[in-house]
């Protein structure tokens, strides 16, 4: 069995920091596994910190937009962070534009832009 | 071989003479006399070694000189036919030794024209090569020249784009407001297009996906220095730029950004006395 990626809680948001070179299989799991952890811990928001990863294929862009997808059903909302200038030209040389996918510079503001729009529609 | 020697002074000056006419003076006599008279001696030295191939081992040493010389005529901005002539002129030179040679005269100076044909083209291969080289290194000074990437605020940066974008400089201009984006942590971008000449689909095309990478990375991006004759064309050209933030001035451009990043600009009451 392949390795799995941790998903960790941050209050009420969830944090999936890929360290490792993704396979397939791995992506899939990780899929679930968070769909399985945001209705478990009725997450708010998920977080994914990319810092570490250096080499996308389309598969690994299609799967930040399926788990977006996901996150939204179950009413979180994603953030991809950290993506590095070389995935993100690659990304969009694939055209993956992510849209509907949130993005961050870095951990810190990815948190920040959740906890501005989570009070955000507290006021509305 | 012995056609060259026989009457040395007379040919070589004649040939001087003719490179120098077809020069017209931009090069010094002087300096045209060293040059060929060098390579005069190599030439003599190696039809002596007996090389038949202008290609061969006993002309290496013409052949440097050669090389040098449209090297040189290169830089100096001469056109090719004015450094091919360099070789060519020797065939002239020789014409009137002809006239009252004998039948091995006209067979060894076939020959030699031959070798000198050779010598010709690899003089305007050389001179290619060189020009070659200059435009490489001019389009490298270029690429480098013209992306800076500057701070105009506390997270905010900027490109100001000039001169036409292709393929190439975009790839440059995107991987530098990347890197920089990381480096400064910047969440606002903004690239001035004001210097640039004309956009075309492909231009729009290569701005998005700048803007579209630049997202991707969480930070936002404007497209600043739109000239009127600019935008009539992008609308003439059905350009969509969806909901990318177009702004007519960097000025525009960069109150906007700053407004994004929660700065406020406050004009004070008592005019700034």
């Amino acid at each position: 069995m392949t390795e799995r990626v941790p998903v960790l809680r941050i209050g009420d948001i969830l944090l999936v920091s890929i360290q490792v070179d993704l396979e397939d299989q791995t992506v899939l799991d990780l899929q679930e596994d968070l769909a399985d952890q945001i209705v478990a811990r009725s997450a708010r928001g998920v977080v994914i910190d990319i810092t570490a990863v250096e080499i996308v294929d389309s598969f690994v862009g299609r799967m930040l937009a399926t788990i977006a997808s996901i996150s939204r059903l179950l009413d979180a909302e994603t953030v991809v962070v950290g993506m590095r200038p070389a995935v993100a030209i690659t990304l969009v040389e694939l055209g993956l534009s992510l849209g509907g996918v949130r993005t961050a510079l870095d951990l810190e503001k990815g948190l920040a832009l959740l906890r501005r729009s989570a009070t955000g529609a507290e006021l509305t | 071989m012995e056609l060259l020697s026989i009457d040395q002074e007379r040919v070589t000056a004649e040939w001087i003479d003719g490179v120098s006419r077809s020069l017209q003076g931009r090069i010094s006599k002087a300096e045209v006399d060293r040059e060929l008279r060098e390579l005069y001696g190599a030439l003599v030295d190696g039809l002596r070694a007996g090389d038949e191939d202008a290609r061969g081992d006993g002309f290496s040493e013409v052949r440097a000189l050669l090389t040098e010389l449209s090297r040189n005529r290169a830089r100096q901005g001469f056109t090719p036919s004015e450094t091919a002539i360099s070789v060519l002129a020797l065939k002239q030179a020789l014409e009137p030794a002809l006239r009252n040679g004998s039948a091995e005269d006209t067979t060894a100076y076939l020959r030699l024209a031959r070798i000198l044909d050779d010598l010709a083209l690899l003089t305007i291969e050389a001179y290619t090569r060189t020009r070659e080289q200059i435009i490489s290194s001019q389009a490298s000074q270029l690429m480098e020249l013209s992306t800076p990437v500057v701070k105009l605020w506390d997270g905010v940066i900027a490109v100001p784009l000039v001169g036409t974008l292709d393929s190439a400089r975009t790839q440059v201009v995107m991987e530098k407001l990347l890197q920089a984006l990381v480096d400064t942590g910047s969440e606002q971008a903004i690239i001035d297009i004001t210097g640039v000449p004309a956009v075309d689909t492909q231009v729009a095309q290569h701005l998005l996906k700048t803007v579209v990478a630049a997202r991707l990375m969480g930070a936002e991006c404007t497209i600043s220095g739109i000239r009127p004759q600019i935008a009539q064309t992008i609308v003439a050209l059905g350009i969509e730029f969806g909901d990318i933030v177009t702004k007519a001035s960097l000025a525009d451009a960069l109150q906007h950004a700053l407004r994004r990043s929660g700065v406020d600009l406050v004009t004070r009451q008592d005019g700034g006395r």
